[in-house]
């Protein structure tokens, strides 16, 4: 029967949501299960829900799905705000004898489990562990192994001492045996396991373990949501290998720690969200013009301004394509699944340093803080390489001096490439400037070097156009009429989102593009396909606007911009709409 | 580093731009020296600096240096210690540059302490821009964009730095070559932020705080029957918060002070790093079982 499962634990803020649902989703993942999490804030503006979701297969998952099967459910509020996931089949565990949930009754034919959270917790040890014991109740009630959520304890707190994780165990085991003894269940989950290795990581988690793989040693950041994962991973983890994590006072301060750092030969990062790229832009045209490899990396969220701080939104495309006077050259980078966070910034940091420029590597809420299973095999450190790109030594310096002796870190050259002497260097003193430069370094405003210089920054693009590789993630039917285009996160869902097409006989090619500049060129795509979609959350199409000036087409679009991620199901409808097909998904296909 | 370094080595080939008699000249000149006496040389000294007229310090210095945006110049140099601890940082920039745009990134530089040297050229007056306030100008200065007077405080750089914690404070006169260099040494060889404010003449746009005004004004710390130590804090608390007396040496230092890089353990250039991912890295995923 049922091997999916999609549960989810519910309730205030403050109630442990999410560290109990982490708790959940490693035990699953340490039996070998494959994990997609997400996060519900509310869509509503008021306070007090919170929840984490576990959607849960032997199979890859990569997206989330409109339906709950078992929830935990702290607050009535939890059941309102998911009664389109429930069904008739599922189960509701919550705790009667909680005031607010005293009159609760389960809607419809669902099950629900009146389970004394509070009063075992008590008996195990304390109030606190009452999540716990729920998810013994969820194991007990989904068949599912109990001594993985063991593991998942000693995992979460066995660094707090034996005591306490044997505390969590017996509360488990209580909330367990009370739905075994007192309570008649009927439902049939088969929770298989495997033999399986996997690893659970969100996408700020990956982005900072590329980072640290790829050599970055100095991160300076400022607290941000949902941002501030990169900062805690890196802190005690880069130490290890001689780097260091500042917190700055402010993100004008970041971003230039970060370039001084970059200056002084390091590979060096920053990351921020909306607000702090903002600030950052100040920077921005300095390390470009001053050629610094530098990795920006832009966790989106909902903006304008405070906008909405922990909803999903990819709205910061022109920001980082257009932001800060001036012409100035850069690349964007968008992992469109967590694994790729780490893929793309190990590219990142070699981008930086080869082309000499600020690079945006960009990922979004939904990657940020949504965790998902991996074999490890996904993350293989032997295929990291490093390129530090045109470094001169003492010796190599020579080839680069002028008629004086003077280092020409601008030296106007073929492909735009300047050489790089690292303070310390000998011979190699130069002053770098945000004011345009001679080859030297010096101020100048005379038009030939203006030209020159000028020239030579965009030609380092012309260059990486040529020598990198910018293309595109392809899936569905290669033939297929329908082309759907997205960037970013947005990737998982749609593919779920074939799936669910192709059930129904629509046939799409799906092109995920992880580059946003350079990019690659659809036009040919774009010419052969009858009809065009752009995927995207925000509301203008930031990215269907920049595909329709590269292919002279206009195409169509599918915003999201509510602050919540796609889901497959709901994709596939909106596919649908666009292309005039009916949308009841029971429909016969053509 | 090589003892044979003469303070000219520091000069670049660019003639300055500053206007003749500018105070900036003899700020650059003691620092030229000072980083010489200390046994640096360009190869191994990063220089920042700001926006303004003093942010043209590094286009006229030989070192590797960078001229930045207007107010981090401290945040870069942060950065650079802190990757490469084996350079010498100096940090320079202007009263505007360090108390107005940066006088949030000052207050933070001076709490973190990173072993850096920030020299600040206050001529109380914005020359580059040809002649509005500062924020260290007098309450009372007429410009053309405060023709009655700022009616604003002006800000006391020092006491700034002693509310957030200083480790080395002081002040000198760019005219008095010898003691500027001095102090401005010291300020190198302490293990934390040496912050020196420099009394740094505008000869054209501010006829109020002149050579002449301060050759009259300054009371050397250092003079003998001034007995100032410079290690009790509150006797320096005491000359900081005294604005009717322009004092100049080293007013206060916390001499068990250590620099923030070393704080954090940081030892080694932080620039080498290997060819591929570190050899322990599989471990970092392991840790997500």
């Amino acid at each position: 029967m049922p091997d999916d499962l999609n549960w989810a634990i519910g309730g205030e803020a403050g109630d442990g949501i999410n560290s109990t649902g982490k708790i959940f989703a490693q035990a699953l993942s340490r039996a070998g299960r494959h994990v997609f999490t997400s996060k519900d804030f509310a869509s509503r503006i008021r306070g007090g829900y919170t929840a984490y979701k576990v959607r849960s297969s032997i199979d890859a998952v990569e997206s989330v799905v409109d339906r709950l099967d078992i929830l935990i459910a702290l607050t009535q509020r939890t059941v309102d705000e998911n009664l389109d996931e429930l069904h008739d089949g599922s189960v509701i565990i919550y705790d009667g004898e909680r005031t607010m949930m005293s009159d609760f009754e389960a809607p419809g034919e669902m099950t629900g489990l009146d389970v004394p959270l509070k009063r075992l917790a008590e008996e195990a040890g304390g109030a606190i562990m009452r999540n716990i014991v729920a998810l013994g109740a969820a194991c007990e009630v989904t068949g599912f192994d109990i001594a993985f959520l063991d593991e998942s304890l000693e995992k979460r707190f066995g660094g707090k001492g034996q005591a306490i994780v044997d505390n969590n165990k017996e509360a488990a085991r209580l909330g367990a045996e009370y739905v075994r003894e007192e309570m008649v269940v009927e439902t049939d989950y088969d929770i298989d396991t495997t033999d399986n290795d996997l690893v659970l990581l969100n996408g700020d988690e990956a982005i900072g373990m590329g980072a640290l793989a790829v050599g970055c040693r100095f991160y300076a950041g400022y607290p941000i949501t949902p941002a501030t994962d990169v900062m805690e991973y890196l802190k005690g983890r880069i130490e290890d290998y001689g780097g260091i994590v500042v917190q700055a006072e402010d993100e004008l301060s970041a971003v230039n720690m970060a370039l001084g750092a970059a200056r002084a030969g390091a590979r060096s990062m920053t990351a921020t969200s909306g607000p702090g790229i903002d600030l950052m832009t100040e920077t921005f045209g300095l390390v470009a013009t001053s050629e610094t490899p530098l990795v920006i990396c832009n966790v989106m969220r909902s903006g304008p301004s405070t906008g909405m701080p922990t909803k999903q939104e990819q709205g910061d495309l022109e920001a980082m394509l257009y932001g800060g006077h001036g012409e100035v050259p850069r690349f964007v980078l968008a992992p469109t699944t967590i694994s790729e966070c780490f893929h793309k910034t190990v590219e990142a940091f070699n981008l930086a340093e080869k082309y000499q420029l600020p690079v945006y590597l960009t990922a979004d809420l939904a990657l940020a803080v949504t965790e998902q299973t991996f074999e490890p095999k996904e993350f293989d450190m032997d295929d990291v390489e490093i390129d530090r790109g045109k470094v001169v030594d003492e010796e190599s310096i020579e080839e680069w001096t002028n008629g004086e002796g003077q280092f020409r870190p601008h030296a106007v050259t073929d492909d735009g490439i300047s050489p790089r002497a690292l303070p310390g260097t000998a011979d190699g003193a130069h002053m770098s400037t945000g004011l345009e430069h001679d080859e030297l370094g010096r101020r100048t405003e005379e038009q030939e070097m203006r030209v020159q210089q000028v020239d030579k920054r965009d030609r380092k693009v012309e260059t990486a156009v040529e020598r990198e590789d910018w293309s595109y993630r392809e899936f569905g039917d290669p033939d297929a009429d329908t082309l759907v285009v997205s960037w970013g996160s947005n990737e998982g869902a749609m593919r779920d989102a074939i799936e669910l097409l192709a059930a129904d006989g629509i046939d799409v090619r799906f092109l995920s593009v992880p580059y946003v500049f350079p990019r690659p060129d659809m036009t040919e795509d774009i010419e052969a396909a009858d009809d065009v979609i752009v995927v995207e959350c925000n509301a203008t199409g930031q990215f269907a606007a920049l595909v329709e000036r590269d292919a002279l087409t206009r195409v169509e679009r599918i915003n999201k911009y509510n602050g919540v991620r796609f889901k497959a199901d709901e994709l596939a409808e909106e596919v649908k709409a666009v292309l005039g097909e009916p949308a009841d998904a029971e429909v016969e296909a053509r | 580093m090589s003892s044979d370094i003469r303070f000219t080595d520091f000069k670049s080939d660019e003639q300055p731009t500053w206007c003749p008699g500018c105070g900036d000249f003899g700020t650059m000149n003691g620092m030229m020296k000072a980083l010489a006496q200390t046994g640096n040389d360009p190869d191994n000294t990063f220089v920042v600096a700001g926006i303004g007229c003093s942010g043209k310090i590094g286009t006229y210095m030989h070192s590797y240096a960078l001229h930045g945006v207007h107010g981090r110049a401290l945040p870069v140099g942060t950065g650079v210690k802190i990757a490469n601890p084996e350079l010498e940082v100096m940090v320079a920039g202007g009263d505007g540059d360090g108390y107005s745009i940066g006088a949030g990134h000052f207050v933070h530089a001076v709490r973190r302490n990173v072993d850096m040297t920030y020299v600040v050229m206050d001529n109380r007056i914005y020359g580059l821009t040809k002649g509005q306030f500062s924020p260290t100008s007098r309450e009372d200065f007429e410009t053309s964009t405060s023709p009655d007077g700022t009616n604003q405080q002006p800000v006391n750089p020092l006491a700034l730095a002693l509310a957030a914690g200083g480790t080395f404070i002081a002040q000198s006169f760019s005219s008095d070559s010898q003691r500027h260099t001095e102090i401005v040494q010291e300020a190198i060889e302490h293990d934390g932020f040496g912050f020196v404010n420099v009394y740094s003449p505008c000869v054209t746009f501010n006829d109020v705080d002149t050579y002449d005004y301060f050759r009259d004004a300054i009371v050397d710390v250092a003079d003998e029957e001034f007995d100032h130590d410079r290690t009790d804090y509150d006797a320096a608390k005491d000359l900081i918060m005294d604005r009717d007396k322009e004092y100049q040496g080293v007013i206060y230092q916390n001499e068990s002070s250590v620099g923030f890089e070393t704080r954090e353990g940081v030892t080694e250039p932080m620039t080498d790093i290997p060819d591929g991912a570190p050899d322990d890295a599989m471990d970092l995923v392991r840790e997500f079982y």
